[in-house]
């Protein structure tokens, strides 16, 4: 760090949680700043959460309220649960940026921007007659005026080769050091980042360690801002490793894993779709692990390639966000009549049809479930949060190798791109998953018969190149045992009732129920919402009010007590992404009178909202 | 379904004949092209158990059933992706896909071309009978303009996709056609395309006597087939027809034209080479005949395959053996971690 002769002037003050956006236009690098905030925030030990937001065009227009993208970090010294409601502190690096952010935030919530993006024409195309900097519509706020511009150019000044396009891409990285010191974080992580990612170019790397310096030195110098925070590293959280990752890495960590502990190749096959691609970027490096990944011609093919790929004995995976479920169906249609291992993983956004790609959703539930013709039950889950997508895709995984089913896996945009601490977990505390591939058959041994069950009602899987069990497969229903083709309806029915109990009978711990000696309500939920109903629950509970909360993993089947935990309490709510979609299964499946609190605005559910929610049906 | 034992010894066509009774309609083209299939089988020298037959839907999807292999019924037009998937995971299996002018080039259009030109390491059997037969006679892709069925009563208004043309525009190594009941040419394309190392196309004709009867039928009867076959073989000049009165010559367009053989000087008569780097030769060839009647038959174009992900399935499978718990763990911690209360044990 730069050095610095200056007085320390600022007073320390010291916070329990912060919440800070990161907001400018789509180009500005907000997400990239966010990324190394919370890399930093993490390495100082502190309970986090985070909420990228951005645009769904690459580049819509600059400097509109439309191409405004942003990344809130929520981080504390205590567990937390959300990425948090409203910013503390908001940064803004132009004025559509400001007008697209204000609003949500409190009064005495601090802003900065930088003062020099407030040109007329950035005025304009942000919507604003006047200067907000200058007409008073921010005086409820502490506003910190920084020229960023002009300090990120003369920082770059002492770098030799750097020109002034470089010293505009760099003005994220002059932000991040502003608010990197206000919270003291530690600044090697990001420096350490910045010299690998900038190694081949000695020039860009000098650029962004100057900006990055300057704007440390400038919160340390300049005396507009007067107070820095701290927050104390997080003690009340389970000990042990952490790291930080966000859902899609710990979800591509989980599928290494099952293919590493089953012993079983990875192919993972998917065609390109936002927010779902980012799990191809992070397996298509994984060759040492031994992942095959195939970018498919289309989202059928890509289904298709992973069903091929499990039917050769290997784990085939695939992954889409909604409009690719609709065309997956057909597979896995097929992929229940073969009664093989399929992995299925729906990073849902809102729909229908294109609807808004870069937003969140839950509303892929009931196609899960039901989306496919036919009588086709298969098993699905959904993660609670970002480290556990691990488990939830593991468990998937090695539900679909040992009961030789399709299994659908529910994540979400937000669960995908938010970031939290992982505790690690240890590669031999991790359930066994056993192909048990069929054995090969000698000449003597009696005829093989690829739809004989066993006691849990699992057929063999019985992989090409095996001696003695050649076989044919396929859509057409099958003689019970032999597997021949059968239009014989008795044998229909009962191959249908034996591929639902065979699912049915998928190991379900019974409901974690999270319950207040007294209370009467229920909040349940599943999915990414986890967090928003945790910390909404510790509002009423610190209100004085008792209340029970249980969050669901296994969406079919359910856990077997549900419908007792259900019956037990007066009221049950039920806040979802979507517009009821969990709510009517449990209905319809326990005839309860389960309440919904829909949220269909594509951003996460809030803690307050929750909170505002548990209230109402108190009170 | 029974499955038999392990052939010993030489492999016999019985080593690939399944005991499912067959069913298609009496006459059918399929029948001829299972039993070719079944017949060359023993010269390709792969154990039954490391032979896998992916097929689609329609009359064509069910050849699975009747190999005694490895096999699977798939979806209409989704072959190639399955057996794109299982080539991905297994380096050690002989893959065909059995489809119909209706599931490769209409519904799967699009995964065929891209199993093309990803050249998958596959053979590719498209018995083209130019009519969808198991949902009883509608027009396919492949019918003629003007056709009419029940679908187009007053006559397709669409012309035909061409399938060789397809697949050599779509990048094939390996491009063939052959006729059903032309047991032995059959038998030889059959046998070229197994030697194939990438995706080996081949477009067979095949009668289908209950809704297209007789649409190849100046290919099949033995009096019009010496007319209208154009016989490829490597090196040898495109002379064909009764005592080779007919012969090829390359136009002054580029295209090729049919002349009588006595108009045509041996210099000028096309000699046939399949290996060809160039796709221009062998799309010529696709389109030869179209107006006229004319089939050439036999591998319009072989040449040198580098087959999707060769080498892949060996590495990955060898990677993944090397990757121990405690290896798993350093991935699972990644380059940043910190530790709460006291190490990880605590
Ligand atoms: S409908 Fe035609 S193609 Fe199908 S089995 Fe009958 S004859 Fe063969």
């Amino acid at each position: 760090m730069a050095t610095v002769t200056h007085e320390q002037h600022a007073a320390v003050e010291e916070r329990e949680r912060v919440i800070v956006r990161f907001a400018g236009d789509s180009g500005d690098g907000m997400q990239l700043a966010g990324a190394r905030f919370t890399d930093a925030t993490a390495a100082s030990g502190n309970d986090l959460a985070t909420l990228p937001n951005f645009p769904a065009e690459i580049r819509a227009p600059a400097g509109t309220t439309a191409g405004v993208s942003s990344f809130q970090i929520h981080f504390a010294a205590r567990d937390i649960a959300t990425p948090g409601d409203t910013p503390d502190v908001l940064v803004a690096m132009n004025p559509a940026a400001l007008r697209v952010n204000v609003p949500q935030l409190e009064r005495g919530a601090r802003i900065i921007v930088n003062e020099e993006a407030f040109t007329r024409r950035a005025l304009q195309k942000a919507g604003y007659d006047d200067n907000p900097l200058d007409d008073g519509t921010l005086d409820p706020f502490e506003l910190t005026r920084v020229p960023m511009s002009s300090l990120v150019s003369r920082a770059l000044e002492d770098v030799e080769g750097a020109t002034s396009r470089q010293a505009q891409k760099a003005r994220n990285l002059f932000a991040l050091g502003v608010v990197a010191w206000l919270y003291d974080r530690p600044t090697a992580v990001i420096e350490r980042w910045i010299d690998q990612k900038f190694a081949a170019d000695d020039v860009v790397r000098r650029g962004n360690r100057a900006a990055f310096s300057a704007g440390w030195a400038f919160g340390e110098t300049s005396e507009l801002i007067d107070v820095r925070v701290r927050v104390a590293p997080a003690t009340d959280v389970p000990p042990g490793e952490y790291r930080n990752a966000n859902g899609t890495t710990a979800m591509a960590l989980g599928l290494v894993a099952a293919s590493v502990r089953s012993g079983l190749p990875l192919v993972f096959s998917a065609y390109p779709i936002t927010p779902a691609s980012d799990l191809l970027h992070q397996l298509a490096p994984r060759a040492a692990q031994g992942v095959r990944t195939v970018q498919a011609e289309d989202e059928i093919a890509a289904a298709g390639i992973a069903l091929g790929a499990s039917y050769a004995g290997a784990l085939g995976v695939t992954a889409t966000s909604g409009p690719g479920l609709d065309l997956k169906a057909e597979a896995i249609g097929l992929a229940v009549m073969l009664e093989l291992p399929l992995v299925v993983i729906d990073v849902q956004r809102a729909g229908p049809s294109t609807g808004m790609p870069t937003k969140t959703e839950q509303s892929d539930l009931l196609q899960a479930l039901y989306g496919r013709h036919g009588e086709a039950p298969l098993p699905v889950l959904a993660a609670s949060n970002p480290g556990d997508c691990f488990d939830t895709v593991y468990e998937a995984a090695r539900i679909a190798i040992e009961r030789r089913t399709p299994v659908i896996v529910l994540s979400d945009l937000f669960l995908s791109n938010s970031s939290a601490p992982w505790r690690v977990p240890r590669a031999a505390d991790l359930a066994p998953i056993d192909p048990a591939f069929a054995p090969p058959r000698e000449p003597d041994d009696p005829p093989f018969l690829p739809y004989e069950r066993d006691d849990r009602g699992v057929r063999p899987w019985a992989i090409p190149g095996t001696p003695g069990l050649r076989h044919r497969v396929g859509g057409i229903e099958k003689q019970e045992r032999t597997g021949a083709i059968s239009y014989d309806g008795a044998n229909h029915a009962r191959m249908v009732a034996a591929r639902a109990a065979k699912v049915a009978g998928v190991d379900v711990p019974p409901t974690a129920l999270d319950h207040d000696d007294g209370a009467d309500i229920l909040v349940i939920g599943w999915g990414s919402s986890e967090g928003a109903l945790i910390a909404g629950v510790r509002r009423v509970r610190q209100r004085g009010h008792a209340v029970a909360r249980a969050h669901l993993r296994h969406l079919h089947p359910l856990p077997p007590d549900l419908g007792d935990v259900l019956r037990r309490y007066r009221r049950v709510v039920l806040p979802e992404m979507n517009s009821g979609q969990l709510a009517r299964v449990l209905r319809a499946e326990y005839l309860v009178d389960v309440r919904t609190h829909a949220c269909l605005e594509g951003r996460p559910l809030q803690a307050a909202e929750i909170e505002r929610v548990i209230l109402e049906e108190i009170a | 379904m029974s499955t038999t034992a392990e052939p010993t010894g030489t492999l016999t066509r019985a080593d690939f004949q399944s005991d499912q009774e067959t069913r298609w309609c009496p006459g059918c083209g399929d029948y001829a092209i299972l039993a070719a299939v079944q017949g060359v089988m023993p010269d390709i020298g792969i154990p039954p158990e490391r032979v896998a037959f992916i097929t689609g839907i329609g009359c064509a999807g069910r050849f699975s059933y009747y190999m005694d292999t490895y096999g699977m019924h798939s979806i209409h037009g989704r072959a190639p992706t399955i057996a794109t998937g299982l080539v991905a995971a297994r380096d050690d299996l002989s893959v065909w896909i059995v489809s119909g002018d209706g599931d490769a080039l209409s519904i799967g259009g699009n995964h065929l071309i891209h199993a093309l030109r990803r050249d998958v390491p596959v053979k590719i059997l498209l018995f083209n009978n130019r009519i969808y037969g198991l949902t009883k006679g509608q027009a396919s892709p492949t019918s003629e303009r003007g056709k009419v069925t029940k679908s187009t009563p007053d006559g397709s208004l669409e012309r035909p996709v061409n399938p060789l043309a397809t697949a050599i525009a779509a990048g094939a190594t390996f491009a063939a056609r052959a006729v059903d009941r032309d047991k032995a040419g059959l038998a030889d394309v059959l046998r070229a395309a197994a030697e194939h190392p990438g995706a080996a196309f081949v477009e067979i004709l095949q009668n289908c006597p209950v809704f297209n009867d007789g649409a190849f039928s100046h290919v099949q009867d033995k009096d019009e087939a010496v007319l209208h076959r154009i016989p490829l073989e490597p090196d040898r000049p495109l002379r064909f027809g009764r005592d080779g009165d007919q012969a090829v010559i390359r136009g002054d367009d580029g295209g090729l034209r049919i002349v009588p053989g006595a108009e045509a000087d041996d210099a000028s008569v096309v000699v046939h080479d399949p290996t060809i780097a160039d796709p221009t030769a062998a799309f010529a060839l696709s389109q030869l005949g179209v107006d006229t009647g004319h089939v050439p038959l036999g591998v319009l174009r072989r040449v040198p395959s580098t087959p999707w992900g060769e080498g892949l399935v060996a590495e990955r499978r060898a990677a993944l053996s090397t990757v121990d718990d405690a290896q798993l763990d350093r991935l699972l911690a990644g380059p940043d971690t910190w530790t709460v209360g006291g190490g990880p044990d605590a």
